[in-house]
């Protein structure tokens, strides 16, 4: 098992330096009229160097005065290995402090929404399952392929349309309201949490619907397995049989996919963040890129890309782990 | 399916005749059971609808995809302001000067009630000839003494020589007491101040009047005499008057003023009030001026002139008038109507066409990018699964690679370098298919290969290579069709959700870009809260188009994940 893990690290680490490597030259493929006119607005900014200074900073600063190649291996890759991946253009602090600013809230909002998807998907696919082709089974598939089918950012607008604007409830956005200051902690976190409502219902709404048709597809190949008929046949109650032969063989899979998505919880909403205007690393992500904030958005898709190997390499050990079957080579 | 056939075949031998009638091709009994799957009919439909709406509705639609209304709208306009003259403008006699210190001497003369000021060395007398019109004589002194209770001696002031017999006559005058007298076609004026007495030749200066003179071409000039003439008959009330050698009529308003006309045509208004233009370099007409001072006059508060509505609005002493002009605007932001069924957009388009346009755009963006996908992944995936070992490695480890490649920021960043390059929309659609199939092939090459993995181990697969077939004949002629059905499944799959990542770049402003519509950057005016609080006709139908769209393509696979899948009873 540590063995087949190591060698699940190592190949990630490969695929890692690959992907880097990757992103970095799409980095420095954007034309250098670009970073020219970031030197030139950083040189408008009164109090500030001049543009030749600006722009010999910056070129040197990210080795783009050397070739791509060199420019990865001499500059950016043995700093980011250090874990300091430079200051942010955009936000005029280093990448990494930004980071630790604001990913807590990102985490937060991925974790409740992730909480309140397993809640709902996994009952519901069940459900679904077990009265198959029935009207909750086709409400449950079609409430799931709406989800599913729905755009993030008009699923937030409606949402921001009728509980903001028609009905006045909550604030359109913002991760604070407008007293925060003025209220006492428990007042704060009622105040935080209010502000969280719309984002987490776009969030679980938006991404319930796959977990819902996993669990359900996965509950129906349980359920015609042989021994649920076995169960059957010995005469054991139907809810025996779903509770607990039937619902513990659907957590395998169940179990390795969400595992393997926790990883993903610390990501961030990119596009509900933005529309929220919640301070969390999507958001932030967002402005850094829009602004051609080149070494926030290396560490952002860096960081991204390990958050995914973290995930498949989590989903494979789970495999593993929970379904004693499996055996690793 | 190959099950399927293989089932039929083993069945075949023992058929009677009845089971018989039962037997379907594999592709009829797939048909069969995605017709009977409720959802995917409805997915059907829906997509039959959207392309329907899209392609042909562009081409009925009356309007054109960057087609903008305006229409006219009646604005008041400054046009012209009326101020009643309450200064005395001064009109100089041929030849003379009257500067303007002078100007205000005489206010302050006629102020304090004497009939003669001093300015610059220059002796002026005031002779009243109306209300509010005088001449303003200048004086050159040519005779001066001192009055005794008797008589008084005049003595000549310099030493030219006097006109004869002017001493005599004036002599006479001031023993008379008169203030101005004629001699030799000259006119003299006697001014007293305490004993000194002088005497003056008086020659005409300037005319003061408070009258405001408005000529038939704005730049004639009114002469003294002109003016002396004229304003001299309206206060003796006469019809017309002479001036220059010409005759001229009058006509005369007590509440505006007078009209003076020459030969059957206006020549001149005279009035009390005076009419500029708001607008530079206008000339106002005197028929235009004319019925704006009447109208004033008559309390109006509004009047035509010449087919054009105008507005009074007065302002104490000041009227200002306005011009009802017809302005080009753009319908934005129009509510729903017969003309337009969904309204109008920011940039006055009809929003129902721009969204059948906007249709065929995501639609065809999501085919192309999902063609371009399938492609890459038919031919990486098929590769790898057929010829498995290092091909199979390294195609792999690129797939994991792409898998990594965190593709949403990596798009937003393309997008956002592509608008600080100023890329041309047309040009910009297409790298979008690019990137976007580019970005999403490794997910078709992972199934095609775990398929192609499965089939190469079955028999028909050694018959191939018995058959001595080439290796991309076996691929291609017979793995590949195979594969087909999960091809399918993943390649709707595939559609809803290119569309809904091509219509959320556009709603961040990164992807389709205006003039060119899209679901995405018609729904990106609610960034404006303004627009999503009070026009909710120009995102709403385009969101449903959106999740309609995707719903159906998903509806659609997911039918046909079912119809596909042999163990799957109905």
């Amino acid at each position: 098992m540590s063995k087949y893990i190591i060698k699940r690290l190592l190949i990630s680490v490969v695929i890692l330096f690959f992907v880097t490597l990757i992103l970095y030259s799409v980095m420095r493929c954007i034309p250098t009229s670009y970073v020219e006119s970031v030197a030139r607005e950083r040189a408008s900014i009164p109090g500030g160097k001049s543009y030749q200074e600006w722009l010999t900073q910056l070129n040197a600063a990210y080795g783009f005065d050397r070739g791509i190649l060199a420019g990865y291996f001499t500059n950016w890759l043995p700093t980011a290995i250090r874990g300091d991946f430079g200051d942010s253009w955009y936000f005029n602090i280093p990448v990494v402090e930004k980071f630790n600013n604001v990913i807590w809230n990102s985490f937060a909002l991925g974790a409740l929404s992730f909480v309140l998807e397993l809640l709902i998907a996994i009952p519901l696919g069940i459900l679904a399952a077990r009265k198959q082709y029935s009207k909750t089974d086709y409400a449950v598939t079609v409430f799931a392929l709406i989800g599913i089918s729905l755009p993030t950012f008009f699923f937030a607008t409606i949402l921001k349309y009728v509980l903001s604007v028609k009905l006045g409830w909550l604030d359109l956005f913002g991760q604070v309201g407008r007293y925060y200051e003025q209220l006492d902690t428990w007042g704060k976190i009622l105040d935080v949490a209010k502000h969280y409502i719309m984002p987490v219902i776009t969030l679980v709404i938006v991404s319930i619907g796959s977990l819902m048709r996993y669990t359900r597809t996965n509950m129906l190949e349980v359920l015609n397995a042989d021994y649920i008929r076995t169960a059957r046949a010995k005469g054991v109650s139907e809810n025996k049989v779903i509770n607990y032969h039937a619902f513990r063989n659907t957590l395998i899979p169940i179990v390795t996919i969400v595992g393997g998505t926790i990883p993903s919880l610390f990501a961030g909403a990119l596009i509900t963040e933005t529309l929220f205007q919640i301070e969390g690393i999507g958001w932030t992500s967002y402005q850094a890129m829009i602004a051609g904030d080149i070494p926030f958005s290396m560490f952002y898709m860096t960081f991204s890309a390990i958050l995914t190997l973290l995930g498949t390499l989590i989903a494979d050990i789970l495999y593993a782990v929970v379904d004693p079957r499996v055996r690793v080579a | 399916m190959a099950e399927d056939k293989k089932n039929n075949a083993s069945r075949a031998g023992t058929l009677d005749d009845e089971q018989r009638v039962k037997v379907l091709s594999p592709s009829m009994l797939v048909f069969k059971r995605f017709i009977r799957n409720r959802l995917a009919i409805v997915g059907v439909i829906f997509i039959l609808f959207m392309f329907l709406f899209s392609f042909v509705g562009g081409w009925i639609s009356p309007y054109g995809e960057d087609e903008v209304f305006t229409h006219y709208q009646g604005l008041e306009k400054d046009y012209a302001s009326v101020t009643v003259s309450s200064d005395y403008r001064y009109t100089p006699f041929e030849g003379a000067q009257f500067p303007s210190i002078a100007q205000s001497k005489f206010i302050l003369a006629l102020n304090t009630g004497k009939t003669d000021f001093e300015a610059q060395n220059q002796n002026y007398s005031i002779e009243e000839r109306g209300e509010d019109l005088y001449v303003i004589n200048g004086l050159t002194q040519v005779l001066k003494g001192i009055s005794n209770k008797m008589n008084t001696k005049l003595q000549p002031v310099s030493d030219a020589s006097l006109p004869e017999g002017l001493l005599e006559a004036a002599n006479q005058a001031v023993g008379e007491g008169l203030e101005r007298f004629t001699h030799q076609d000259v006119e003299y004026v006697v001014s007293k101040e305490g004993k000194e007495v002088r005497v003056g030749s008086a020659a005409p200066v300037a005319l003061a009047s408070k009258k405001v003179y408005d000529a038939k071409d704005g730049a004639a000039q009114m002469s003294f005499a002109f003016r002396l003439a004229a304003e001299t008959a309206i206060n003796e009330g006469r019809l017309s008057f002479e001036a220059d050698g010409r005759t001229y009529q009058l006509e005369i308003d007590p509440e505006v003023g007078a009209t003076v006309t020459l030969d059957g045509e206006i020549y001149a208004l005279i009035s009390n009030m005076v009419v500029n233009s708001y607008i530079s370099g206008q000339n106002l007409t005197l028929e235009f001026k004319d019925a704006a001072k009447e109208a004033i006059a008559a309390d109006a508060t509004e009047f035509t002139h010449e087919g054009q509505e105008y507005a009074v609005y007065r302002n104490n002493n000041v009227w200002d008038i306005k011009a009802e002009t017809q302005t080009l605007v753009v319908n934005a932001y129009e509510a729903p109507s017969g003309a337009h069924w969904l309204g109008t957009d920011g940039n006055g388009m009809d929003l129902l066409t721009r969204i059948m346009y906007g249709g065929r755009v995501s639609l065809i963006i999501g085919f192309i990018v999902v063609f371009i996908a399938a492609l890459l992944g038919v031919v990486l995936g098929g590769m790898a699964g057929y010829f498995s070992g290092w091909v199979d490695g390294l195609i792999m480890r690129i797939v994991d690679i792409f898998n990594c490649i965190p593709s949403t920021p990596l798009i937003i960043i393309l997008g956002s370098i592509m608008d600080a390059q100023r890329v041309n929309p047309q040009i910009r659609m297409i790298y979008l298919m690019l990137i976007l199939g580019f970005l999403s092939w490794p997910g078709v090459a992972r199934i095609v290969r775990g398929q192609i993995l499965s089939l190469r181990e079955q028999e028909f697969m050694t018959a191939t290579e018995a058959c001595g077939l080439s290796i991309s004949h076996r691929i291609f002629r017979h793995l590949v069709p195979n594969v087909i059905p999960q091809l399918i499944v993943i390649c709707t799959m595939d559609l809803g959700s290119t569309i809904i990542t091509e219509s959320t770049l556009s709603f961040l402003g990164l992807g389709v870009k205006f003039p060119f519509a899209s679901w995405g950057n018609i729904i990106s005016a609610v960034s404006t809260v303004h627009v999503m609080t009070n026009y909710w006709f120009v995102w709403i139908p385009a969101g449903l188009c959106i999740l309609l769209t995707v719903l159906g393509f998903n509806f659609i696979g997911d039918g046909l994940r079912d119809a596909f899948d042999p163990k799957m009873k109905r």
